[in-house]
């Protein structure tokens, strides 16, 4: 009797915990943290290299945001169905292989649909493979969470990777190039003799604009690296 | 938890399979599309090379002009015209590839050459095009050259690269930077040598003579690959140069 009572309090339980709300707190947070407090790039400094390559432009910049989001998110997803099967000796070959077919489909589709961002990209499509980002995740939290929960994980780092980027990107063209999205900004309020910065278009204007945006960022936070 | 050998082996061929199958799954549905991409960005780069084509929004009309208005022949390094392959089949110049055509001894390579004719009278040419194939830093680099009807003035030029850095060698493929190469340069000097076109080191230089374009920050290697590239082909390039320059009654100095 009373171990049937067990049971069911524990069949409760386990009711009660399936039941999570669809957007928990704890949830909410998944998705948050990487875009503030724990964020890629500002706080990890994970993923520099391509934040520092693609961001000349908003709209390769963007293009870059997506296929990051999508990879980051979906190889989530497959290392978190797969965690359990995934032999623990083989598992960064495994984690590897699943984020390199996600890079190539996302590099063969541009290279089918979308030409010229394939060739503005160019090699930084194939080394999204290699942004510290994906792997993280993927070792850290798809490992052991589950898919649902891998899935909010992809998608707070993946934009957290993409707002940065962007915001950087966003700077860098209107200084650099003196337009937004390749529309010329001050030509259009008039201002047609502003003085472009030169700096800005080199890679050296992303190491400025990525670190007042880490200064700010940190500031802020009052995070302090040991 | 420790799996055994035998499991590992079983997973990763599995996985293998997989990850395999859904390639060249992918590879085979989207090369027609892609072939497309590329045949369509050869001909614009070809346009490109002497006209403004940004106006142009749809594939379709693209393609319609290029039909309408150029013209391709290959020809060998003395300049004759070759219709035929080993074979006997027709060649045509668009699907001669420029990278295997690279490899080749240079005395056996084809040359593609397009004409781009008059839109009024397709009798009369106003540009000729030349296809060329060169080493960046990185991966290969190639380009279209157009000169004018005197062969002797550039009139624009289009690259294209593999590997470029992006913001750097990348950059040949900018508008500013082809530009450059439209200032009325010439490859021939005054006494008649081919002198072909450098790309200067260091950026923002002045002074250049009309052999010289300003060059790229950040990017010397590139530039010097795009300069050995334009020697090369310019030179195999000559014969035909020359030839056509003495059947139009130009006069060769």
């Amino acid at each position: 009797m009373s171990a049937e009572a067990t049971v069911v309090e524990k069949e409760l339980k386990v009711e009660k915990k399936s039941a999570e709300p669809f957007l928990s707190k704890r949830r909410k947070n998944i998705v948050t943290d990487p875009l503030s407090d724990d964020n890629p790039i500002t706080i990890q400094v994970l993923g520099i290299c391509s934040a520092l390559a693609v961001t000349v432009k908003l709209e390769p910049t963007l293009v870059m945001s997506i296929a990051v989001v999508f990879v980051i998110v979906f190889a989530n997803l497959i290392i978190s169905l797969m965690r359990n099967l995934i032999p623990g000796r083989i598992r960064i070959i495994v984690q590897l292989a699943v984020v390199a077919t996600l890079v190539t489909l996302v590099s063969e589709f541009l290279k089918a649909y979308s030409y010229d961002m394939y060739k503005v990209l160019g090699a930084y499509v194939g080394l999204i493979i290699t942004n510290c980002i994906v792997m993280g995740r993927l070792e850290a939290f798809a490992m052991a969470n589950k898919p649902y929960d891998s899935i909010l994980d992809g998608l707070g780092s993946g934009f957290g990777y993409a707002w940065i980027i962007l915001t950087v990107a966003f700077f860098r063209e209107l200084l650099g190039s003196g337009s937004i999205f390749d529309f010329k900004i001050f030509e259009a309020i008039g201002w047609a003799t502003f003085p472009t910065n030169g700096l800005m278009v080199d890679s050296i204007g992303a190491f400025v604009v990525l670190g007042i945006l880490i200064w700010i960022q940190r500031s802020k936070s009052g995070y302090v690296e040991h | 938890m420790q799996r055994s050998n035998i499991y590992i082996l079983v997973f990763s061929a599995v996985m293998t399979v997989l990850i395999g199958g859904a390639m060249s799954l992918t590879s085979v549905l989207l090369k027609p599309a892609q072939d497309k991409q590329v045949e369509l960005d050869t001909k614009k780069k070809i346009l490109g090379a002497v006209m403004d084509i940004s106006t142009f929004d749809k594939p379709e009309e693209i393609l319609n002009l290029y039909k309408a208005r150029v013209k391709s022949v290959v020809v060998d390094i003395e300049g004759e015209i070759i219709a035929t392959d080993d074979k006997g089949n027709p060649l045509i110049a668009e699907k001669v590839n420029a990278q295997k055509n690279h490899k080749i001894d240079r005395e056996e390579r084809l040359y593609p050459i397009y004409m781009i004719l008059n839109e009024l009278d397709p009798n009369v040419v106003e540009a000729y095009v030349f296809p060329m194939f060169g080493l960046g830093l990185w991966d290969w680099i190639s380009g279209y050259v157009a000169l004018e009807s005197d062969l002797n003035t550039v009139k624009g030029v289009a690259f294209d690269h593999k590997g470029e850095t992006p913001g750097l060698g990348a950059r040949i493929t900018e508008e500013k930077v082809r530009n450059r190469y439209k200032e009325n340069k010439k490859i021939f000097s005054d006494a008649g040598n081919l002198e072909s076109i450098t790309m200067v080191k260091g950026e923002g230089i002045t002074g250049l003579s009309m052999h010289e374009v300003d060059g790229l920050s950040g990017a010397t290697i590139t530039a010097k690959g795009v300069n050995k590239m334009l020697k090369e082909y310019l030179g195999c390039y000559q014969s035909f140069i020359l030839n056509t320059r003495g059947l139009n009654g130009i006069a060769i100095n």
